[in-house]
């Protein structure tokens, strides 16, 4: 049952020798062996390789390695198909890059590694990270653990899934516009996203350059703490990461918040919030007051232009990002006469729809003629989106919203209707636009199905907030029963 | 609102994509339904307002500037589709 325990259960556990990081391994390969034939989170993994990992951490252990040093010693832990681990495939969920394989590692890569990660498969993901629900993967659907008639969210669906079907301990995922909250939503974990520029963007294959942050999926707050100090830091190689101290953020777990000061954002609580979420996030904003933290409403008033805003700046970056998937350096080719029928028979043959749609799009809003109407305008939305976010902070400390709108919806339910599944993001993206950090933990369960299926509380805070969200959410978490319910 | 002239060959051209004439139709009909959705940001009065193209711009980031390791020109090819003399190979340009 090794598998089933949080980062900081099983290293104590670890550190007692009570167990080897061999049977934790082999507990996380054995459930992934039992289950991911329905699941479908992993695109690959190689067991020889993890276990011999799992024998160096335990070599390291039985030498006396120091866990306040190497903090993930041992602990089995999954990526998202976006991220380069030296020698590992990496594709991003898309058949354009062929049978890539990373020639170095990404800066979290490297620090995962450092503190003593074994790092042992590669997660489903919508293709270059583009979708809601996972489905756009160009290798396989992956299906809710809660519901297997359900979508585990997206774009880091294989990310939430494996860590909510205990197939690993924790995993890494990317969030562009809430790719990593809203499947921690609707899978039951616990799903961050850092400030812009808190953690290094190195070996994280671009979307939206702007927009993208790299951050945990875990079982539990404590777990999500752990794991952001890990990957945290400047770093010389992202000119946009920020030189700033890294916190010790599981020394904010206080258990005390007291004082502190949560808005409700009135924009959030109206049209097409599903009455059991709706129902949830009140009653977590009881439990939080009643923890000692005080309420008021406050308004974020351009969120109504959230999406629309997104959809250009993101498809923007997208298409000037993705123009590097040419065929010429690496991936697959298609040949053509010259080098201009090559890189569009390639991309014609290599990128799916949904990829296809947004550097369209992307190119379409840059375009000479259009690019003041559409993209220097949503520039222009996009100051005053965080502006209000900013003047939202001066008043209070966080800002508590629901993190999706409904729980997770049924495969097929969407993938027909690009609109409607853009608009499934409606509480996440503001978070991205505005550079702030935001949060997703297990608030309830939806009660109406025929199967229970959780629900999403997010947590915004000030830039650099981390602190004060993993304090918030802890306190919660260890006041309510939600996250000691496994899916399988 | 309807989406202005939005010709979905000359963008896709633009982008070095090569549709298929069913995508074409498909992408034309779901775009066009976004760009309308899209109209909605000219209800906004952005008089005055500066854009954010980042959230947090860092500026004049320098490093000192001296030689590090980078990939070796094997691990630079290791990828490609078609490499000859530690080159990448692509269809002739010029005549």
């Amino acid at each position: 049952m090794l598998h089933r325990l949080t980062i900081h259960e099983l290293t104590a556990r670890l550190a007692r020798r009570e167990v080897s990081a061999r049977d934790a391994m082999q507990a996380c390969l054995d459930q992934v062996a039992r289950v991911d034939g329905d699941i479908r989170a992993f695109i690959s993994h190689d067991p020889a390789d993890a276990l011999a990992q799992a024998d160096a951490a335990d070599a390291a252990i039985a030498a006396g390695a120091d866990f306040s040093q190497r903090p993930l010693l041992g602990v089995p832990l999954a990526l998202k198909d976006v991220l380069a681990v030296q020698g590992q495939p990496l594709n991003c969920c898309s058949k354009i890059l062929g049978q890539f394989r990373s020639p170095y590692d990404a800066t979290v890569v490297e620090k995962l590694k450092a503190a003593g990660a074994l790092i042992f498969g590669r997660l489903n993901m919508d293709e270059f990270a583009m979708g809601s629900s996972t489905e756009n993967s160009a290798f396989q659907t992956t299906r809710n653990p809660w519901d297997t008639a359900r979508i585990p969210g997206g774009s880091s669906g294989g990310s939430a899934a494996a860590v909510a079907a205990d197939e690993c301990i924790a995993s890494l995922g990317s969030d562009t516009g809430g790719s990593i909250r809203q499947p921690a939503a609707l899978c039951g974990c616990v799903g961050l996203k850092p400030t812009y520029g808190r953690v290094s963007r190195y070996g994280l294959v671009a979307f939206a350059s702007s927009l993208d942050q790299i951050g945990p999926f875990t079982k539990d707050v404590r777990d999500a703490a752990t794991l952001l100090e890990v990957i945290s830091g400047h770093d010389l190689r992202d000119a946009s990461s920020i030189p700033q101290p890294v916190p010790r953020y599981p020394q904010a777990l206080t258990g005390d918040i007291k004082g502190m000061r949560l808005g409700l954002p009135k924009e959030y609580m109206v049209g097409g919030l599903a009455p059991e979420v709706k129902s949830a996030v009140d009653a977590a904003v009881k439990q939080l007051e009643s923890l000692g933290a005080t309420v008021q409403e406050i308004s974020l008033p351009h969120t109504d232009y959230d999406v629309a805003v997104y959809y250009i700046i993101a498809t923007a970056e997208a298409s000037a990002n993705l123009a590097r998937f040419d065929g010429v350096r690496y991936g697959a080719r298609v040949e053509g006469a010259d080098p201009l029928e090559m890189y569009a028979n390639t991309r014609g043959a290599g990128f799916g729809a949904e990829v296809k749609r947004r550097i369209i799009l992307g190119t379409y809003v840059l375009s000479s003629g259009y690019y003041d109407a559409y993209y220097l305008r949503a520039q222009k939305v996009r100051t005053l989106i965080r502006q209000d976010y900013l003047k939202a902070f001066e008043q209070v400390d966080a800002i508590v919203t629901p993190t999706t709108p409904t729980p997770a919806f049924k495969l097929g339910e969407k993938s027909g209707d690009p609109l409607q599944m853009y608009l499934s993001d409606i509480f996440t993206i503001g978070c991205n636009l505005a550079g702030i950090p935001g949060l997703s933990l297990p608030c309830g369960f939806s009660s109406d199905s025929q199967r229970r299926l959780p629900i999403g509380l997010q947590l915004l805070g000030k830039p650099f907030g981390e602190e004060s969200l993993l304090r918030l959410a802890h306190a919660y978490e260890q006041s309510t029963p939600w996250h000691k319910e496994h899916a399988l | 609102m309807s989406a202005p002239d939005f010709n979905i060959k000359y963008v896709a051209h633009l982008a070095r994509l090569k549709l298929s004439p069913e995508e074409e139709q498909t992408l034309g009909a779901q775009l066009g339904n976004i760009l309308g959705y899209i109209e909605k940001l000219k209800e906004v009065d952005v008089t005055g307002v500066e854009p954010t193209a980042h959230a947090f711009p860092m500026v004049n980031v320098f490093r000192a500037d001296e030689p590090r390791p980078s990939l070796t020109n094997e691990e630079a090819l290791l990828n490609a589709p078609r490499r000859a003399s530690g080159l990448f190979v692509v269809p002739k340009v010029v005549e």
